[in-house]
């Protein structure tokens, strides 16, 4: 057997365990989700099954797999089923280019050839040096799952809800792609890799000299994972459950799957691109570097998911598109400009942030004083 | 844009409440092992009451079944053996069936009763599989033998204050009839003979 052979191999046990320990993450996400959310309205939630209701996931997933999977007259059968499929594969391929560590420090297995072309790393599936594109790439097909799947359903309350993700991901992906890049300004890199490196080296973490391309990245997040307050596709009072409304059993727990997995990727963005990664500061080399900051961190931003959830309610459909293009696209937009005059007069870190900070605020100071003769 | 700000820290201030709650103790109840207190008077299942000897206090008199407004109550009297009887006047209940299905929990059977001797006790978790299940008989409804109480009466006494004046026979421990329908006494709208119970009744009725 080659090589090659032997890496293709063990590149697709990798996968495959990252895939199981996602969806790992995924059950005990639903249930955590149910008792945070309950927890906030002095509930308390799921506690029958096991303690705590540990075990509230796996006796949904065993119904769900018994329940029986309806197909209506209308629906086209081949998209039909194939649309779940594209929501999930698509969720769970963009994570493969997230460096869950950067380097191999509990299990030193896979010493990566120093600056060589096949770099290989223990806790990454792949380091393509395009990461970032590939992901936004990716993450822009999972709206074909969605559409695809409202509109072969044959319902039109499905195809509303579809109709909506499409207006919704793709006007939000704008201001997704423009959050990332003042970053990615600054360290001179697609991959995530360098990117998590490059706040190792400085010690300092992206959100304090990208503070406005974090909140704006955080909310299109939100929006592209179809997440409250932004989830009109799904919007249970309005569309019965939107783009899903006609599936059941293991085709709709593939959607949710896709849902939450699309969740913990830009999550695991958001954590690498602006806070850190893998890394923490103000610890000693083998300590400040480990996967399980990653997960931490992670959790901590689903948990402002959930919290975020719990707290607002969905945004009508004008309010949607304000926020978009006339908030989020203008923000994006400005920070973008900033960043880029900062990185060509190469201005230390807190630079930025003073410079964004300062813009925001002159913008402020600058429109009450030019409104004042409107309203007197 | 000052709209825009104030929309902010209302943002925060929703997220600050939900954080909040999310610190407190919840409110609920896990009902069948941790079960909230009712009020004494809370008007659940029937039961039928003993004497202290023993002996039924249900005399047979259907005046529950006949004030019944929903007839959730069947009862087929029979006279009592003079040397083995089982309640204490001439006749007892040989059948005595509630339909829990039929029944409103009205509370008009224990004010009915001259004799206390069907309550309706604080037991509100009434279920079943089948509708036998809830047609209850004399056995289910009587009080174990060697027990002798009486119920909810007890919590009709203290008494409510005057201004809220419950009709309720078991106060005095006398019934006059005054307190059900001409319909259940079966004797039209007969003036009764006997001193009412509550002055302010009678004043109302000669104000007819």
């Amino acid at each position: 057997m080659s090589w090659d052979f032997l890496l293709l191999v063990e590149t697709i046990l990798r996968a495959l365990i990252t895939c199981a320990l996602l969806q790992l993450s995924f059950a005990m996400m639903t249930r955590w989700e149910r008792r945070l959310i309950a927890h906030m309205q002095w509930r308390v939630g799921p506690n029958r099954a096991g303690p705590a209701g540990i075990f509230q996931p796996f006796a949904d997933g065993l119904k769900l797999l018994f329940k029986e999977q309806l197909m209506p007259d209308n629906a086209r059968p081949f998209l039909f089923l194939i649309a779940p499929v594209i929501s999930l594969v698509v969720s769970l391929t963009s994570f493969a280019v997230i460096p869950v560590q950067l380097g191999n420090f509990p299990f030193p297995v896979n010493t990566p050839a120093e600056g060589g072309e096949h770099a290989r790393y223990l806790f990454q599936i792949g380091d393509i040096n395009v990461g970032v594109l590939f992901l936004l790439g990716i993450t822009s097909l999972s709206v074909y799952g969605i559409v695809l799947g409202g509109w072969a359903s044959g319902n039109k309350y499905s195809l509303i809800g579809s109709i909506r993700a499409s207006a919704q991901m793709i006007s939000y992906e704008l201001a997704l792609g423009l959050s990332l890049l003042s970053p990615l300004l600054m360290v001179g890199s697609l991959s995530f890799r360098d990117i998590a490196n490059f706040q190792a080296q400085d010690a300092v973490w992206l959100v304090l000299a990208q503070p406005l391309a974090c909140v704006v990245f955080f909310i299109s997040s939100l929006a592209e994972t179809n997440r409250a307050p932004f989830d009109l596709p799904e919007a249970e009072q309005e569309l019965g459950a939107g783009f899903h409304t006609e599936y059941s059993g293991m085709r709709f727990s593939l959607f949710f799957m896709a849902e939450y997995t699309a969740m913990f990727t830009v999550g695991a963005v958001l954590v690498t691109v602006f806070f850190g990664g893998s890394t923490v500061p103000l610890l000693p080399p083998p300590f400040n570097d480990s996967f399980v900051w990653l997960i931490a961190k992670l959790w901590c931003v689903m948990f402002v998911f959930i919290w975020i959830r719990a707290t607002f309610p969905r945004f009508r459909y004008d309010q949607l598109m304000n926020i978009g293009w006339r908030v989020l696209l203008p923000l994006g937009m400005l920070n973008l400009a900033i960043t880029a005059v900062g990185v060509a007069l190469r201005f230390p870190w807190w630079g930025f942030s003073v410079a964004i900070v300062g813009t925001v605020v002159l913008l402020y100071v600058a429109g009450k004083l030019s409104r004042r003769g409107e309203h007197h | 844009m000052d709209k825009v700000i104030d929309d902010l820290i209302s943002l925060g201030k929703g997220l600050s409440i939900t954080f909040k709650n999310y610190l407190e103790k919840p409110v609920t109840k896990q009902y069948p092992e941790e079960k909230r207190p009712v009020p004494n008077r809370t008007r659940g299942r029937h039961v039928l009451h003993r004497y202290e000897d023993g002996l039924e206090r249900c005399v047979g008199c259907l005046l529950c079944q006949g004030t019944c407004p929903a007839g959730a109550i069947y009862i087929e009297a029979e006279e009592n053996e003079k040397d083995a009887p089982v309640s204490k006047g001439e006749r007892h209940a040989r059948i005595f069936d509630v339909d829990l299905l039929r029944c409103i929990y009205c509370g008009h059977c224990e004010m009915a009763c001259p004799t206390n001797a069907i309550t309706l006790e604080n037991n509100t978790a009434l279920a079943g599989f089948t509708r036998e299940s809830l047609l209850l008989h004399k056995e289910d409804l009587l009080e174990p033998e060697g027990t002798a109480t009486l119920g909810t009466t007890e919590y009709w006494d203290p008494k409510p204050p005057e201004s809220v004046k419950h009709k309720v026979p078991s106060q005095t421990g006398r019934f006059d009839g005054s307190s059900t329908s001409a319909a259940a006494v079966g004797r039209g709208d007969l003036k009764l003979h006997s001193k009412p119970i509550n002055p302010k009744v009678e004043e109302e009725g000669d104000d007819e």
